[in-house]
């Protein structure tokens, strides 16, 4: 099982990976919103949680399409489908590594680009923790769409529109952890809610990718 | 290894291809098919591997012990080639992979990445990766493209030499390999005469028809 991972991890950091791309989309679309919104740290600061979310949504969703179907294209799918390793198990580790490659990285560099939107100090530990707790279940929801749309030529777009709707319960506990934090109010229940969704997700959605994989390997 | 299918229908995508598949095969013994091209020669390996569940009829043995080949070659471009058979052979919970590597001759190429392969040496590697697997049956989809004659010889004395074993191995090819204990299968009649299945929707049925 671990030699799946760290291929895909090898994969990821390799020549043409991909590793590092959701990052440096993230990077750019913080810095541009000031461009956009004008240099006002009041208002600055006040959208800084959703625009820090939706950063980070979108830039999961970058790579998103990478996950089965390079191994699909080159017929390592098929091979791992008869291999010994349950699907299942594979598509756990794909979620994995694909967080491991994005939504981690995002996590810790969060808190600085925190700072080119003029987030609260004091926000910036709710920041880390809603990510910390969130990318999880948007890299495993990710993985359930790659798995539904492989093989189909230009999947990629098609991925994001059947991940965007999923991802919204997130993005919604996410920014609202954030911004209560900010404000100085209590964020449990957000918080409490990020990790059930992360929870359920990751008892779920290995079964519904797994079975999707199945359908779409006939 | 025995195996064998009986009244086997095979699908591939909504088409239904192959009906009424029998076969056996004894350990130690090859058999190859042989039909003509779009005749049902990968959807019927694709179902004895697994990735295809059947129609109908019965698979007497386990999916878990076929190793299945196909035409693409699932290698990772970015990966050496060690590094390649490294991961199968993990995954396989094989402990080394130099029974691999010498039957194949892939010592000198071990470092290299494969996307700088040629064809016949990607194909090599892809095939090396069967001995990896441990298992008894081997389903080969077209095993000989791209390889040129001394290692076409190559590859059929490692399937030779796991017949010897007791395995058994089953596969689409055009060519002759020149393995002793083989038998050739023509698939031709089974191919489905009935190309749709009739589909849940009576009104598609009647538009048809």
């Amino acid at each position: 099982m671990i030699a799946l991972l760290r291929r895909d991890l090898i994969l990821a950091i390799r020549a043409g990976g991909g590793f590092g791309l959701g990052l440096a989309f993230f990077l750019i679309l913080v810095v541009l919103v000031p461009f956009g919104v004008g240099p006002n740290s009041e208002i600055l600061s006040r959208i800084a949680p959703g625009i820090l979310w939706v950063g980070a949504l979108l830039s999961c969703l970058l790579s998103l399409d990478r996950i089965f179907q390079l191994d699909y294209e080159d017929g390592t799918l098929d091979l791992l489908a008869t291999a010994p390793l349950p699907l299942e198990a594979a598509a756990s580790l794909k979620a994995l590594s694909h967080w491991l490659t994005t939504g981690l990285p995002l996590t810790l560099a969060a808190p600085f680009l925190g700072v080119l939107l003029s987030m609260p100090t004091e926000a910036t530990i709710w920041l880390v923790t809603s990510l910390a707790l969130g990318t999880p279940a948007l890299s495993m929801l990710g993985t359930f769409g790659a798995a539904l749309t492989v093989g189909l030529k230009r999947g990629g777009l098609l991925v994001s529109l059947l991940v965007l709707p999923l991802y919204m319960p997130t993005l919604i506990f996410g920014a609202e952890a954030v911004r209560r934090g900010a404000e100085g109010l209590p964020t449990s229940s957000a918080l409490l809610f990020l990790a059930a969704i992360t929870a359920g997700c990751a008892a779920l959605l290995p079964f519904a990718s797994a079975a999707a994989l199945r359908m779409n390997l006939r | 290894m025995n195996f064998g299918v009986e009244n086997l229908t095979c699908r591939r995508g909504e088409v239904t291809v192959l009906a009424g598949v029998n076969f056996d095969v004894a350990a130690g013994e090859a058999l190859i098919l042989r039909a003509p091209n779009g005749a049902g020669k990968t959807t019927l390996l694709r179902c004895l591997a697994g990735l295809t569940p059947p129609v109908a009829g019965r698979l007497k043995f386990s999916t878990e012990d076929v190793a299945y080949a196909a035409h693409a070659d699932g290698l990772k471009a970015q990966l050496s080639v060690e590094e390649n058979l490294q991961f199968w052979a993990d995954i396989f919970g094989t402990k080394t992979i130099s029974p691999a590597v010498e039957t194949f001759e892939l010592q000198d190429l071990l470092s290299r990445r494969a996307q700088d392969l040629s064809a016949g040496q990607k194909r090599r590697l892809s095939l090396s990766r069967l001995m990896l697997t441990g298992r008894a049956i081997w389903a080969l989809d077209e095993p000989t493209v791209s390889l040129d004659a001394d290692n076409v010889a190559r590859f059929a004395a490692a399937v030779t030499q796991h017949l010897r074993q007791g395995g058994s191995a089953i596969l689409a090819t055009h060519i002759d390999l020149g393995l002793p204990t083989a038998r050739t299968l023509d698939i031709s009649p089974f191919r489905a005469i009935l190309q749709d299945t009739p589909s849940d929707d009576p009104f598609l049925d009647e538009a048809l028809s």
